[in-house]
């Protein structure tokens, strides 16, 4: 039998049958893989979703498009290793929406930088980068120093998040799983009525722009720069641990 | 209207409203058969890497074309032999000991050398001054500078020969392994903004910088006074202790008030009372006990200690 195009042009019932099951193919592909998305995140302890201060950095970190110079993936290579740290696991960006990974590196990768640089030089860089790297292009962004962080709306920015499956707690029973999950002060830190009351005081006690009068939003910013790539302690696996989740 | 057939190959056959006719231009052999190469290629990556997704699993390839030997360190420090499919993080175990071969002899002589002996071993002192200047550029540069020259204002100077904290191996070890965290409190609540004048005169004194003698003379006495009680941090002969990072403020450097570069001595003044009324809660620095390995550390303190030269 010469079967050509003319034949499903012609006849609606095969064309609907082979539409659907080039259509099925296609999703197949892209669905199924997301059911065993829990088997590719490494088993890691210490992973927790941002504070309430470092989701409010980080919206201004996208706000400002740091992105679109720097990574945050280090990737499993010799070269960057040396320079980086550890490799990036998939389990430190499971609570990013939307991940931060990037594919640009027109500065330095970020995905370990906290605790590499004291809060003094975050203020200074980001006011001025080349008063400290000459070399430097980077631009100068000072604003977020003299700009007072709003966080009027942070309880609805971390119910956006919680509605993605990221585990902020809104109810008693929310909270008590986090206690159980992630302890106590960390469940603390994600209990959403108290986000503004947290807020100010990990900016208070973190004085992260070196003013300690006002909460700037480079406050926030550098709160969560801080903390980026800090979550796991490495020390703690084999250091081959990971290889096996790919 | 033209009664033509079209020319061209051939078409699919088909006419639609009396002479509409789609033409079928074949893709050319060349291109067809590389198609059906790809096919080809797909079967045999599917036999050395891992490919397919099947359950909570995927395959992972056919052992023994595409394994990989590599040794692992456990968390209590032994070393195993391990064998695993091809993955980036295998390949990655197998990049970092290639590393390690290459480097170990010379890391292992720099931690067996006791810190003096270094730099009298001229073939080691070039593997430390060459990791060593990898090292500083990726951690230390981004506030020490590229030659370790510093900024005043912000961090301190490691090529001359005044150490806040101390500068023997030992001290400058113990800096990089805990980090640092400089304090000095304000001054604007206890004093005088006159007496404050006066303690900044002093300073400017010690340096040769231009000051008023009168108010210098007071400020000195205030100095060692039990109101200001500068003499509890900075020692009674102002030269500062090591044990707490407390400035020597007679030596001529100047690291939080720039005053080289303030031009009058009104401004230098200025300068010097900013500090003493506001006091400081900066001069952090980091500690790098998680971030590197003893043994870059210690290669760090020798190159720091005698790489950008200054040690005590």
């Amino acid at each position: 039998m010469n079967f050509n195009h003319d034949k499903i042009e012609r006849n609606l019932g095969i064309l609907l049958i082979l539409t659907m099951l080039a259509i099925s193919a296609g999703g197949l592909v892209e669905i199924v893989p997301l059911f065993f998305i829990k088997e590719t995140v490494e088993k890691v302890e210490g992973v927790r979703p941002y504070s309430a201060l470092e989701l409010r950095g980080r919206d201004i970190y996208i706000r400002e498009g740091c992105y679109t110079c720097h990574s945050q993936m280090i990737r499993p290579f010799r070269d960057e290793a040396l320079r980086y740290g550890h490799y990036s696991l998939a389990a430190e960006s499971k609570y990013d929406h939307p991940f931060q990974w990037g594919s640009k590196r027109t500065g330095p990768d970020l995905a370990r930088v906290g605790g590499k640089y004291s809060n003094d030089w975050h203020t200074q860089h980001l006011t001025a980068p080349r008063s400290l790297v000459p070399q430097s292009v980077m631009p100068n962004y000072p604003w977020l120093a003299t700009t007072a962080l709003d966080y009027s709306d942070i309880e609805k920015r971390m119910m956006a998040l919680r509605t993605t499956g990221v585990p902020y707690s809104k109810t008693n029973a929310e909270y008590e799983r986090n206690v159980k999950e992630f302890g106590e002060t960390v469940a603390k830190s994600l209990h959403i009525p108290d986000a503004e009351k947290n807020l100010i005081a990990q900016a208070q006690l973190g004085n992260y722009d070196t003013n300690p009068d006002n909460i700037t939003e480079m406050d926030a910013l550098v709160a969560y720069l801080q903390m980026l790539g800090t979550l796991v302690d490495f020390k703690k696996y084999d250091d081959d641990y990971f290889v096996k989740f790919r | 209207m033209s009664e033509e057939k079209v020319k061209g190959p051939t078409t699919t056959g088909h006419v639609w409203d009396d002479d509409l006719q789609e033409l079928t231009n074949p893709l050319p052999r060349w291109w067809i058969w590389g198609f059906y190469i790809t096919f080809v290629f797909t079967v045999v990556y599917w036999l050395f890497y891992p490919a397919w997704p099947i359950g909570s699993g995927f395959t992972k390839g056919v052992p023994g074309l595409n394994s990989i030997t590599y040794t692992a360190t456990t968390v209590d420090g032994k070393e195993v032999e391990k064998t695993t499919h091809w993955n980036m993080r295998s390949k990655y175990m197998v990049e970092m000991n290639e590393l390690h071969a290459a480097q170990k002899q010379w890391f292992d002589k720099v931690a067996a050398t006791p810190y003096e002996d270094v730099a009298k071993d001229a073939d080691l002192m070039q593997f430390v001054n060459s990791a060593g200047k990898t090292l500083f550029s990726d951690n230390c540069a981004p506030c020490h500078q590229a030659g370790g020259q510093g900024k005043i204002g912000f961090s301190p100077n490691l090529t001359d020969d005044h150490w806040q904290y101390g500068g023997t191996y030992e001290e400058i070890s113990h800096t990089i392994v805990a980090g640092r965290q400089g304090y000095m409190p304000p001054f604007k609540e206890v004093l005088k903004d006159e007496q404050i004048g006066q303690l900044a005169n002093y300073v400017l004194s010690m340096s040769g910088e231009p000051h008023d003698a009168a108010a210098a003379t007071a400020g000195a006495a205030l100095f060692q006074s039990e109101t200001a009680a500068c003499y509890y941090c900075h020692g009674a002969d102002a030269k500062g202790r090591t044990q707490m990072g407390s400035a020597n403020l007679t030596d001529k450097i100047w690291l939080w008030a720039d005053i080289p570069a303030e031009k009058t001595a009104e401004a230098k003044v200025d300068a010097v009372k900013k500090i003493i009324s506001g006091g400081l809660a900066r001069g952090v620095m980091p500690y790098w006990n998680e971030r590197l390995k003893p043994e870059q550390i210690k290669l760090l303190t020798v190159y720091v200690h005698d790489g950008l030269g200054g040690g005590k």
